[in-house]
């Protein structure tokens, strides 16, 4: 994303440049911000405790954040068009659950059509979600939670009480989260390369762009002839093609698998989102923000298993973050504003 | 001007209605490439009609467009703006979230030959295009921190880069200062140099004889003359603006004004209006006439207590009252009938009992339970006196015509007992018959002794309606009418900031 500040610096006068360099420090102080949040803990938690600073423990944070961090990225795009998916945990559960039976009652199968299957189910369900948002024409909070339900319950009719374990599954599909290339296990490759690509995507496409222009402001949108409807729909297509390779790993990491998994996976999402500076009512943030809300608060959970701080403290904490994102972030907002409309006088 | 023998853009014969009321009705209109060209008419004369039927978001139910002379059809924005029209609305239209330069170019941001987003030649470019129109704006900032004026320089680079030959503006100076609006103006004469055409909308009269080349003049949906400006004089504007016949509508009933009720004395609110003076009796209906966004609805604001006043002072019944709050502002007898029933007004999905009795709550209550026998009386029989037309008063306040909307309004405040009530535009957007059950209302309510001020963009009701008429201009009082010597273009001139020795 440094792309931007360069093209600025030589884009603009010498005159200009300090106040441009400003504006655009300040656009990306939330991301910033959230690094030195991020930072501070480390640092915080690796002076109190030693064994927090391993290598193994980063590579472990990291395993515990990458499958969050994937359906994140889907719901980031949902919430820029000014939609929200709360059915990403059913997806993630459905397509856990199948790729994991599938396994189990037929070892031999290749490891391509099983990952296929999964994405194509979230696909599918995503479509739907899709669907009932354009063009049934229903607001995306009230959609998708119905789906969320109704996702849930065919998960668990296809389930039917079942669970799969690791003992039931070829090693080789558990190896597709843990394996490592280059020393760090495949899964957190997969998702640092899903967030680049989008993070690029999003950066550097109209198509992305003008997910920021429908979050922005819905009518502007329409009257300059974006295709909204396409676009929305779109989004709600990736996020759950997504959700089901993400699912596909989650029964990959975790192996034991029943129709319960991943429940409550969309609060947790839509949390780190948020924290990461994506404004709940659409038109701003990132990619990257996302990421380091997800990162932030699954620092936060390891840092405190090391703290011995007992887990009934976990979500009062969680959500104490939350409401610090959510409040810095009105601040800076303001706080530009103010910069910049005193900054216009001239 | 020299005009050049083609039209940029012809209207022919363009009508629109919108359920029964009929905007446009047949309108001409050509635009000349290198012309200013000033559409003018009084609030509700189709201005806004026919700048969105030319910007794509109306279609016109009969007529024809013309561009270059070839028949056209603009059934959607994309497809006016491909034509080479651009529109600047009265509230710009712009992504707050994102920068100028995107702003600009959004949807249709350069690309390098991997389809990539090209910014470098993107930023480059809107500051090419601010440069030419010497109009210094930083590029990367967001446009939620710019002003009115500003994001109206948005639009109109992004007009210039979309090589529009039609830049509409409605009414694009009514959100700015005296200073933006020369800047607005050494613009759009740099844009006429260019060969665009300008089609100009205005409220403004001085505006218009400093800008424009020709001026059209709507009324009633219908286009009652094309001149250029060098032709008229502003006397002949007001007149081809106002020139329609008093209907019959307005029962007024003859009645003897008691003493002074509110008494208003140098009220002002910085930047909104200034020393407003003004006292209105019992029985006396005062009207307030001007032109949208000169101040009116703002002083009744504040008598209501809903923004503070900067300085001056309001007495009730001779004495001085302090008004913090619309509360006190009731306690005090006002009562204030919002100019947007639907916003302000009525709750859409309450039924018209609990629509009136909302601001009695608390008489109707005892320990925070609502009597509702009691509540239901009180709403019969306002319903009965002011002939609400309903299956009923449980029925849902949606569900009825605006006209009867309007009245449930009405005895929403009139059950808080009043003696002066304030009326916002009172009559807007409802139907004659019932615009002339409202007049009858008013009249009977004057009679029964409340201090009425009535705010009307509807010049006919005010000049029929209110026994003095005071009018407005950009935050001052410029006038004031009895009854008696009252007539249309002393007030349009009054309204448009003209001075009496324009006049004759």
């Amino acid at each position: 994303m440094t792309t931007t500040s360069e093209h600025v610096q030589e884009a603009a006068t010498p005159s200009r440049r300090g106040a441009n360099r400003l504006v655009v420090l300040i656009s990306r102080v939330r991301e910033l911000g959230l690094l030195v949040v991020l930072l501070l803990i480390v640092i915080v938690v690796g002076v109190l405790v030693p064994q927090f600073l391993t290598v193994s423990n980063m590579v472990q944070i990291l395993l515990s954040i990458s499958i969050l961090a994937i359906v994140a990225i889907g719901e980031t795009l949902v919430i820029l068009t000014r939609n929200v998916d709360l059915s990403v945990g059913s997806i993630v559960g459905f397509a856990a659950f199948v790729a994991a039976n599938l396994f189990k009652q037929q070892p031999g199968t290749s490891l391509l059509f099983g990952i296929l299957l999964g994405c194509a189910l979230g696909l599918v369900l995503g479509v739907i979600n899709g669907l009932i948002v354009t063009w049934g024409r229903v607001p995306s909070i009230v959609a998708t939670l119905g789906t969320l339900y109704a996702y849930r319950g065919l998960d668990f009719i296809y389930a039917g009480g079942n669970q799969v374990s690791a003992s039931d599954v070829p090693d080789s599909f558990l190896s597709l989260a843990t394996a490592p290339l280059l020393g760090v296990p495949l899964l957190i490759w997969f998702a640092a390369l899903l967030a680049i690509i989008f993070g690029y995507w999003l950066h550097a496409s109209r198509t992305g762009r003008q997910l920021y222009a429908i979050g922005s402001n819905p009518d502007a949108a329409h009257l300059i002839g974006i295709r909204s409807n396409l676009l929305v729909f779109i989004t709600f297509a990736i996020s759950g093609l997504l959700c089901g390779f993400a699912g596909v790993l989650w029964g990959a990491r975790f192996a034991t698998v029943d129709a319960t998994a991943a429940t409550g996976l969309e609060l947790q999402v839509i949390a780190a989102v948020v924290v990461g500076g994506v404004n709940i009512f659409g038109g701003s943030g990132e990619i990257l923000g996302a990421i380091l809300g997800v990162l932030v608060l699954g620092t936060i959970d390891n840092s405190l298993s090391f703290l011995r701080v007992s887990q009934f403290w976990l979500q009062a904490i969680d959500g104490a973050a939350i409401l610090v994102a959510v409040a810095l972030d009105a601040f800076i907002t303001r706080w530009v504003q103010r910069l910049l409309i005193t900054g216009r006088k001239r | 001007m020299v005009k050049p023998p083609d039209p940029v853009i012809e209207l022919a014969g363009i009508a629109r209605s919108f359920g029964a009321v009929q905007a446009l009705r047949g309108v001409d209109l050509t635009l000349y490439s290198g012309e200013v060209h000033a559409l003018v008419g009084e609030n509700g004369a189709g201005k806004s009609t026919l700048v969105k039927i030319l910007a794509g978001i109306h279609r016109p139910d009969a007529g024809i467009i013309k561009i270059d002379g070839q028949e056209v059809e603009l059934h959607n924005p994309v497809q006016s703006r491909q034509a080479g029209i651009a529109v600047i609305h009265q509230e710009p239209t712009l992504f707050p979230d994102l920068n100028v330069a995107e702003n600009v170019f959004m949807g249709r941001h350069p690309r390098d030959r991997f389809g990539r987003v090209d910014w470098k030649r993107m930023y480059q470019e809107v500051e090419r295009l601010f440069a030419s129109l010497d109009v210094r704006l930083n590029v990367y900032t967001p446009v939620q921190g710019l002003s009115v004026a500003d994001q109206q320089l948005v639009e109109i680079a992004k007009a210039l880069s979309l090589n529009s030959r039609v830049l509409i503006m409605d009414e694009p100076t009514a959100a700015l200062s005296a200073h933006e609006v020369q800047q607005l103006f050494a613009i759009a004469r740099q844009l006429r140099e260019r060969g665009v055409a300008i089609l100009f909308v205005s409220h403004r009269l001085e505006e218009i004889f400093e800008l424009a080349d020709r001026v059209t003049v709507l009324r009633d949906g219908m286009r009652v003359a094309t001149a250029p400006v060098a032709e008229l004089t502003t006397q002949q504007i007001i007149r081809q603006m106002v020139g329609r016949e008093l209907e019959m509508l307005y029962p007024k009933s003859e009645v003897e004004a008691g003493e002074v009720v509110l008494d208003v004395r140098g009220l002002t609110r910085k930047g909104v209006f200034e020393d407003i003076s003004f006292q209105v009796r019992r029985g006396e209906i005062v009207g307030f006439a001007g032109l949208v966004g000169a101040g009116r609805t703002e002083v009744a604001r504040v008598i209501f207590g809903i923004d503070r006043a900067d300085a001056g002072e309001i007495r009730i019944n001779g004495k001085q009252v302090q008004i913090s709050s619309p509360k006190t502002a009731m306690k005090q007898g006002i009562a204030y009938v919002p100019e947007d029933r639907h916003q302000h007004g009525l709750i859409m999905d309450f039924s018209i009992v609990r629509n009136m009795t909302l601001p009695i709550l608390r008489q109707t209550s005892m320990l925070g339970l609502v009597d509702q026998r009691r509540e239901r009386e009180v709403a019969r029989n306002y319903s009965a006196r002011l002939q609400v037309r309903s299956s009923g008063i449980d029925q849902l306040v949606r569900a009825l015509s605006g006209g009867n909307q309007q009245k449930v309004v009405l005895a929403k405040w009139l059950i808080t007992n009043p003696s002066v009530l304030i009326l916002d535009e009172p009559t807007r957007g409802i139907d004659v018959g019932s615009k002339a059950e409202v007049h009858r209302i008013i009249s009977t309510l004057a009679r029964d002794g409340l201090a009425i001020i009535l705010i009307s963009s509807d010049l006919p009701e005010v000049l029929a309606m209110a026994d003095r008429v005071l009018v407005m201009h950009e935050g001052r009082i410029t006038a004031e009418f009895t009854h008696a010597d009252v007539d249309q273009e002393k007030v349009m001139f009054a309204a448009t900031g003209q001075t009496n020795d324009h006049y004759q």
